[in-house]
């Protein structure tokens, strides 16, 4: 008994990362855009686009190094689409996000349903042409370990290449936002952009820069999604992850670790959900899979209510910055 | 010449010329698409009209469609004159038509006359009540209505399947849908009608819907020009700060505003679940919500905007599964993807287009 409940919790941890890596590197990706004050509901199309790039072109060419580069490309060349719209031209940043997801839905589709006939699906990657599991070092050797073995074996080890680039993504988002001379940049446009241009610093060359940013993490999250998690595209892949990415990055009141911590909690909420399928749980008896599925927006929701502690966005998001002339 | 009068002549430019230069620009930035895919976009556009206007029964179809953007459209529209961005349209449908069929499962036995109001009043509520929360909590706990309306459409949709698949699924069938309403309930298709009179047309799904989505958008433009609560509804939109300098109460205006917004997403569920359907199906908006948004920008706001470009998106919906047809290469996702480009044209893009054309006419005038 005592065995099984451990190796259930161990399945379900190791579910957990897989299933929070994507969405930890799309939040951090929002993370990016919205300190600098650009509202990012594109994270969603962008994961999109990058997934579909990142297996056509990891099956075209059969490297999955080279669809890495396609996926990150196409969301970098939406995240800059999504600036021009709203920073150069100071158009409405949900507006502009709203139309990137609704296109990239279509075009996805269009696409792969004309170039590879498969009713809009991408041809499975061979093994070679997609990230595989990785076996960390000493897994094989501490195996036989009680407790620590089986951990260190199905939760720590044995994930592909971009679960660990999400780990690491984490501090690094963290050291380059709140160490670093731009981090500080990004900071202060996100919450006052008048007095960094004050400053001589150019809000639109900063906010540039962060949408480029939340471009290469997008883009890593959508290869994560059909090079790595799955071994094709498939049409709407995303399945409302972006949304849920924008959520744990409110959640974590736009600060990377807390960030981490929502998307661990949403992802546990989902690999939870898809162990229980109906199975009954003691007290409360059988949880509808639908209402654990919704748990992520109802807690978002709370929390934006005030009434599981406070979310304060940047000051200055949403608002496009007008130069004085 | 002094600016005003120039601003004054320039008049037309903005609700006539920019959508029909916006609507030109996103059908070549589409026809781009076509061409990456190796089809002609000269034919695909052929059979988009045709296709959506060609005989009674896809005009039909096409007005069909329509119906419900123009309730959603204006729903989105509402929102957008108080300065709040409705999202949630999908949802508030959803609810709405889950409203719709609970009734119309009850009321079996009660004449048409009295099903329809009371079906009106239903959906209505249904849409504004899954409203009001995002509503409320943006007026009274600063909460952004964008970011709650999109969680509502989930919880919404995860409610939906749960209860189409646990509670309302007709006993002892596989596929998550309610049992068939009692023909009473049923909304009149118009074939049907002119059938009674005599004349024969191809049967289509247009149904008295459609009659009440234009009576919507006449209640509309009343409402929004023509009474106090438009008028301080329109103010607080334009500056909510000078607004409530004014004396006009800012929660109980946004909340209104984003009622009035559901409820007219919430009417779209006439169209599909008592006029066509008959029953309610598993994501019953089937992304009019989202259309809604793009219907709303491309025709400004304006009712009458709204009704153009609904019939646009109509065409663009019912074409396009004829276009599917015709070149198989072309999937009806490409109405999508129109869409969208529509969406990032009119709406993202709106000053990005409307500065340089300006001063294009300003320049010809001064010469």
């Amino acid at each position: 008994m005592i065995a099984d409940t451990f190796l259930i919790v161990t399945l379900l941890a190791a579910a957990t990362v897989r299933g929070a890596a994507p969405l930890v590197l799309a939040a951090l990706g929002g993370l990016f855009a919205e300190r600098s004050g650009v509202v990012d509901i594109g994270l969603e199309g962008k994961m999109l686009t990058a997934a579909f790039a990142a297996a056509a072109t990891a099956a075209v060419t059969g490297s999955v190094w080279i669809g890495l580069v396609a996926g990150i490309a196409a969301s970098v060349l939406f995240a800059l689409l999504h600036g021009f719209a709203c920073v150069t031209h100071q158009g409405n940043q949900v507006v502009s996000g709203m139309a990137l997801n609704i296109t990239v839905s279509g075009l996805t589709v269009v696409l792969g349903y004309a170039w590879f006939q498969e009713g809009g699906q991408t041809p499975l990657l061979a093994p070679g042409a997609r990230f595989g599991p990785i076996e960390l070092p000493g897994a094989a050797a501490l195996a036989s370990l009680p407790v620590i073995g089986p951990i260190y074996r199905e939760v720590i080890s044995g994930h592909n290449l971009l679960v660990y680039v999400a780990a690491a993504a984490v501090p690094i988002v963290a050291w380059l936002v709140y160490r670093t001379r731009f981090g500080l940049r990004l900071r202060a446009v996100g919450e006052s952009p008048g007095a960094v241009d004050t400053a001589g610093v150019s809000v639109s060359a900063t906010r540039y820069m962060a949408l480029v940013g939340s471009g290469i993490l997008c883009g890593l999250s959508g290869a994560y999604l059909s090079t790595a998690h799955h071994a094709s595209f498939i049409r709407d892949m995303s399945a409302g992850k972006g949304y849920l990415a924008l959520a744990a990055l409110i959640f974590g009141q736009w600060r990377p670790l807390p960030t981490l911590g929502a998307c661990l909690l949403f992802a546990f909420a989902d690999a939870v959900q898809l162990r229980l399928q109906g199975t009954p749980l003691p007290f409360v008896g059988v949880v509808p899979v639908q209402l654990i599925q919704a748990i992520p927006y109802i807690l978002t929701v709370a929390l934006l209510a005030g009434v599981v502690g406070r979310a304060v966005a940047p000051r200055a998001i949403g608002v496009p910055y007008v130069k004085e002339r | 010449m002094s600016p005003s009068s120039t601003r004054l002549r320039l008049d037309w430019v903005a609700p006539v010329l920019l959508p029909a230069i916006n609507l030109t620009v996103a059908l070549l930035l589409s026809a781009i698409v076509v061409l990456l895919i190796g089809e002609s976009p000269g034919r695909a556009l052929r059979t988009l009209a045709s296709g959506a206007f060609g005989d009674a029964e896809s005009i039909g179809y096409t007005l069909y469609y329509a119906s419900n953007f123009v309730f959603t459209g204006l729903a989105v529209a509402v929102a957008f004159h108080c300065g709040l961005f409705n999202i949630g349209a999908e949802g508030q449908a959803y609810i709405g038509g889950l409203g719709v069929a609970l009734f119309c499962l009850g009321a079996g036995s009660w004449p048409t006359v009295l099903v329809v109001p009371v079906a009106i009043v239903v959906a209505a509520v249904g849409g504004a009540a899954w409203a009001f929360v995002p509503a409320w909590l943006q007026a009274h706990r600063g909460s952004h209505v964008v970011i709650t309306t999109i969680m509502f459409n989930f919880i919404a949709s995860s409610l939906m399947t749960y209860l189409l698949v646990n509670v309302l699924i007709k006993p002892g069938q596989q596929s998550p849908e309610t049992r068939e309403f009692a023909p009473s309930t049923w909304l009149p298709q118009l074939h049907d009608v002119v059938r009674a009179l005599g004349w024969e047309i191809g049967r289509s799904p247009l149904n008295l819907a459609f009659v009440f989505s234009l009576l919507a958008g006449a209640l509309v433009w009343f409402y929004l020009w023509h009474t106090r609560w438009g008028y301080e509804l329109r103010a607080f939109g334009l500056n909510a700060t000078a607004a409530v300098y004014g004396g006009i109460p800012p929660a109980a205006t946004v909340i209104a505003a984003m009622a009035i917004s559901g409820a007219l997403a919430g009417l779209m569920s006439l169209n599909e679940v008592m006029g066509v359907q008959h029953r309610l199906l598993l994501n019953m908006p089937g992304g009019a919500g989202f259309v809604g948004i793009a219907v709303a920008l491309m025709g400004r706001n304006h009712p009458l905007g709204i009704v153009v470009a609904a019939i646009l998106f109509g065409a663009l919906y019912q074409g396009g599964s004829e276009l599917s047809f015709d070149m198989p290469k072309l999937t009806r996702d490409m109405v999508v993807v129109i869409q969208g480009l529509i969406i990032l044209v009119c709406g993202a893009l709106e000053h990005a287009l409307q500065a340089p054309i300006e001063a294009l006419f300003r320049a010809a005038r001064a010469e």
